[in-house]
């Protein structure tokens, strides 16, 4: 059972989390974006073996975060608030 | 064997205390302290149980987690399946059955099975799959499987508790490294967890000889519990550290004897320091399995503790050092020993008792129920009622490799040991290769230095040491003779030989194979000599071989510690009405409808369900209908943007509602999927309220929130989900509004006041009221929506007012059945993970919206434009049947073969109409109304007609009626 360090509340068990995606997948806007484009957005991942930024969601709180952590070692290395602020 | 208690002696157990407990239906003598294996030795018992291949007779091994043989259920007020004798304590009037054997293990009648033991070579079962055919097999093979018996009718007491627990350091095992750590822990101002899976802490300083600062290890050991007591440190006797998780999270499981189930430890210690010692290995001889062959260290313990001499004429047979020890406790205390040493030189000096043959290896035990005797390799027979046999030490490093601890092979000791240091674990003691006391406390002082800066009065040995010579003594290939390796997986040498011919041989390979180490005891003294016999086959060494992952638990934990109170109506709790209570008095039969529990019609328990909601759909329709919709969604958007972020969540235009109105619309996932629908209510310029499906609150919350947090910042719109605070009363029928006249709810009910799809704010006895002219029935309908703790009364007048009006209060099932009627769609249960909004008729906004929606790019794609597409239909049956079954399909023939062209969704019988009414969702269905289709179900066909989804008034006159 990990530890996710949530910006806001500190750390916390991993079951009052969900997972939200790759952080940085930005969404592309409009009704004409390519068609890969969009099926990268949606369906493809990075899947990294190492470091990943991933977006995550403390459902305790309500708030998105994007956490910083090792794929193979479960280590956490970093936590923060969607804009920056309540930096842990 | 002729196994015996002592006269006097034996330091676990109470001579003042005598217990009886009954093994295969025989009373068996015991003391207080005894475990079931110690009582069944001193009562010379020497078959306990039946290997799980060949039904072989099998003995006593050990005398702690690592027995392979003596596994019993156990029944009484604390029932295990398949736990080991050797852990459990004797209890008065316990119960054991040994496992794998009927009638009992002494006269198994599948013993048979053993005669035939070179027709069932390892992996047997798999072969049976290849050739000739696996379910030739299957009846009997599956009648042999598992070994003990789960007694059905037994329940726990109650939920077992479960303790998170936090300390500096966490030390496992109270052997003499653990004490010693926690001692120079608690002395170091940490604060100490101990556990030990033994009633008594001591580990092996419970048999073996040593001395302690010039005390005996005793009185030492007694010294330190109360040391560490009074300090405040926690001591958990009966308590077994099964897995290492991540972050540091040690599950611990605790034994109690007293009726209470288990209990589960979530441990979070800044530090953990491992002191699991290390598990006794047998040695490889022909017929080594037979019951009276013995690890020497138990027969040790037994002697110590339990005042049980395992023997009369016994052999000590060995490789190492420690067995001389044993070798002379057992003819101290008067059997007639012969001690086998496989080594040449370097031993310990043995006294006048003890008979020593040196150089020389067992080669094959004799006897059949019991062993009689051992012949050696150059042919010497010596007779014996008892073998005692230590073939090394494995370091119980379980722990150690489950939190990434990578492990050093050990020439010195034969034996994997702890490699490199993992953050925030130590090892210590025998688990990490030591061996002399003096070994163990420099262990213990080192794991305790790297935690601490202050320091605490280090320990001495003062009495004599062990040593640690050792010669290995693997199972070589091409012995003569059946040598078990795994004794309760029946997994010998010709099967690991076997395995390396059919070229399975890595570690897993051979484990999955041969089913080598994964029986209950997971191989805890049989994995290492089979990977070194592997080694020895394939010309490789231990380390290249390498082990087999460990994983947790460690032994057995039982599933009722991990459940906790997570059982019975506390596994899922269902969410509740507000109005429960009054619906009960109502007659409402409850049953739970995405999480909450809700009335499913006021019929009451025993009537005719059926008839009870087809009356209440049937009356709905007539005058008036009240009906409780509080777990209807109620999520509020606030906010300067709020109209913006509306229009992105839903796939139709929200922004150009006006204040005090209602619109009703989809929400899209991003792959175009109709996720969600209902209404959105306009409160304000500023101020929405989304009325989402009752199951969906949760997820569509979580959704607004992402959106709001990820592309609208919190500073431009905000989020409350305000569901449960309001409780919301439908009234619905032509009726409605006449009922609604009767209340004084303080604002006008007038058509161009409030009409259809509008809202109004009134108040009822003081209490605000909100008021939403939407419907789901298809007739006037009016939400009132009120604080949830002040809704009773209304209900209480709506019904008393009602009866002037014939009002019938509903369920959700005459609810399914009115809106089917209307054809209005259920999401999830009308559409599924394809579905997109045009499917469902609402072309529009994607053929008109210019703005970004969730969802938006994925309507425009090749598949969300195919021609054949599933489309929503309604779906009538010919005069006279019965409703179609939901899920049947629609079916076409192409080819001469039936294809599925879609499956109806929602179905039943209308009261109203007098026929039934379906649902369904049809390829190019909205093209083809008036068609006739062929309907397919469990084999059946019946044919449908393809029409508009809506049944009953279409052109929606009974909305303003
Ligand atoms: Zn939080």
């Amino acid at each position: 059972m990990q530890l996710f360090p949530c910006p806001f509340c500190g750390p916390r068990d991993e079951t009052e989390f969900h997972y939200g995606g790759d952080a940085g997948n930005v969404r592309p806007d409009g009704a004409e974006v390519p068609i890969d484009r969009w099926a990268g957005y949606l369906y493809l991942r990075g899947n990294p073996k190492g470091t990943a930024r991933e977006i995550w969601v403390h459902m305790s709180c309500g708030e998105f975060f994007v956490m910083e952590r090792d794929t193979v070692t479960h280590k956490v290395l970093s936590s923060s608030a969607l804009g920056g602020e309540h930096a842990p | 064997m002729t196994a015996s208690r002592l006269a006097s002696g034996g330091s676990a157990i109470d001579r003042s205390r005598p217990i009886r407990f009954s093994f295969d239906g025989a009373t068996v003598q015991g003391f207080a302290g005894d475990t079931i294996a110690s009582a069944l030795l001193a009562n010379d018992v020497a078959v306990v149980g039946r290997s799980f291949k060949y039904h072989r007779p099998r003995g006593i091994w050990g005398a702690g987690v690592e027995e392979p043989n003596a596994l019993v259920d156990v029944s009484g007020n604390r029932a295990t399946p398949n736990t080991r004798a050797t852990t459990e304590p004797a209890r008065e009037g316990l119960v054991a059955k040994s496992v794998n054997a009927t009638p009992n293990a002494l006269a198994d009648r599948n013993a048979f099975l053993d005669r035939f033991a070179r027709f069932i070579p390892a992996a047997f079962y798999y072969k049976t799959f290849m050739w000739p055919d696996w379910h030739i097999f299957e009846p009997r093979i599956r009648a042999m499987a598992g070994l003990g018996k789960v007694d059905a009718g037994w329940t726990a007491s109650g939920p077992a508790d479960q303790i998170n627990h936090h300390c500096d350091v966490l030390v496992v095992g109270a052997g003499p490294a653990g004490l010693a750590a926690a001692r120079l822990a608690a002395g170091a101002s940490l604060s100490v967890t101990l556990v030990d899976d033994q009633q008594t802490p001591g580990g092996s300083l419970g048999h073996r000889a040593g001395e302690i600062d010039g005390r005996p290890a005793s009185v030492w050991v007694e010294e330190t519990i109360a040391a560490l007591a009074a300090g405040g440190h926690l001591v958990l006797p009966w308590t077994t550290a099964f897995g290492i998780y991540d972050h540091s999270l040690i599950g611990l499981n605790q034994r109690h004897f007293d009726g209470r189930p288990d209990t589960l430890w979530r441990v979070r210690p800044r530090r953990i320091v491992l002191a699991t010692g290390a598990i006794e290995r047998p040695l490889p001889f022909a017929s080594n399995d037979l019951p009276g062959i013995l690890s020497a260290d138990a027969a040790l313990s037994y002697l110590r503790r339990h005042a049980v001499l395992a023997g009369r004429r016994i052999v000590v047979a060995t490789n190492n050092d420690s067995a001389y020890e044993v070798a002379e406790a057992v003819a101290e205390a008067g059997a007639e020993v012969t001690l086998v040493d496989i080594r040449r030189d370097g031993m310990p000096a043995t006294s006048s008792k003890v008979r020593l043959i040196k150089g020389r290896t067992p080669a094959a035990a004799r006897g059949k129920l019991r062993v009689e005797g051992v012949t050696l390799d150059d042919g010497a027979r010596l007779d014996a009622d008892c073998v005692l046999v230590s073939g090394g030490w494995t370091p119980t490093i379980h722990l150690f490799c489950q939190a990434r601890g990578k492990l050093a092979w050990s020439e010195a000791r034969a034996a994997f040991v702890p490699g490199d240091a993992v953050d925030g674990i130590a090892v210590a003691g025998a688990a990490a290769g030591a061996v002399s006391l003096s070994d163990v406390f420099a262990g213990a002082e080192q794991a305790v230095a790297s935690l601490s800066e202050t320091k605490a009065a280090a320990l001495r040995s003062t009495g004599p040491e062990a040593t640690d010579g050792i010669e290995a003594a693997w199972p070589r290939p091409g012995s003569k003779g059946r040598i078990w390796i795994d004794y309760q997986n029946d997994v010998t040498v010709k099967d690991v030989e076997l395995a390396a011919r059919e070229n399975f041989v890595s570690v897993e390979h051979l484990k999955r194979y041969t089913t080598l180490g994964m029986a209950t005891d997971q191989g805890k003294t049989s994995n290492l000599p089979g990977l070194a016999l592997m080694a020895g086959i394939t010309g490789r060494t231990v380390p290249e071989v390498g082990t087999t992952t460990y994983r947790p638990p460690f032994t057995p934990v039982p599933l009722s510690s991990f459940a906790g109170a997570r059982a019975g109506a506390l596994m899922a709790p269902v969410r509740r009405l507000p109005l429960e209570r009054a619906h009960r008095q109502s007659g409402a039969v409850f049953q739970e409808y995405g999480g909450w529990l809700r009335p499913a019609h006021y019929g009451g328990a025993g009537a005719d369900a059926d008839r009870a909601i087809a009356d209440e759909a049937r009356r709905a329709r007539q005058s008036v209908a009240l009906f409780d919709g509080s777990t209807l969604g109620k999520i509020e958007v606030i906010g300067p943007k709020a109209a913006e972020f509306v229009d992105f969540l839903y796939y139709n235009t929200m922004s150009t509602l006006k204040p005090g109105r209602c619109r009703y619309g989809f929400m899209l996932s991003e792959n175009g999927v109709v996720f969600d629908d209902g209404v959105l209510v306009r409160l304000d310029e500023h101020r929405f309220v989304v009325s989402c499906s009752s199951s969906h609150v949760a997820a569509v919350h979580a959704r607004l929130e992402e959106w709001r947090q990820d592309r609208f910042g919190r500073g431009a719109v905000y989020i409350h989900n305000a569901t449960s605070e309001m409780a919301t009363l439908t009234v619905s029928g032509p009726n409605a509004r006449k009922l609604l006249e009767t209340l004084d709810l303080d604002l006008s009910l007038d058509e161009a006041d409030l009409p259809h799809m509008a809202i109004g704010h009134g108040s009822y006895a003081g209490d605000e009221v909100r008021i939403a002219r939407v419907s789901f029935t298809g007739d006037r309908s009016y939400e009132i929506s009120i604080r949830a703790d002040r809704a009773e009364p209304l209900w209480a007048h709506l019904r008393g007012a009602g009866k002037a009006f014939d009002a019938v209060v509903i369920g959700l099932e005459a609810l399914m059945i009115l809106r089917a009627e209307k054809g209005f769609i259920v999401i999830g249960k009308d559409t599924d993970g394809t579905t997109l909004p045009h499917d469902l008729g609402s072309e529009g906004p994607r053929a008109k919206r210019q703005t970004e929606f969730v969802g938006r790019r994925s309507l425009y794609t090749e598949e969300a434009s195919r021609g054949d597409r599933l489309q929503l239909v309604g779906l009538a049956v010919p005069q006279g049947e019965a409703p179609l079954p939901t899920g049947a399909h629609g079916i076409k023939r192409s080819d001469g073969r039936l294809r599925s062209q879609g499956f109806v969704t929602s179905s039943y019988e209308s009261p109203t109409l007098g026929r039934p009414v379906a649902l369904g969702l049809i390829e190019r269905g909205a093209s083809r109304h008036g068609e006739t289709i062929e309907i397919q179900h469990l084999g059946k066909l019946r044919s449908a007609t393809i029409a508009a989804p809506c049944a009953f008034d279409p052109a929606g006159d009974r909305l303003h009626a």
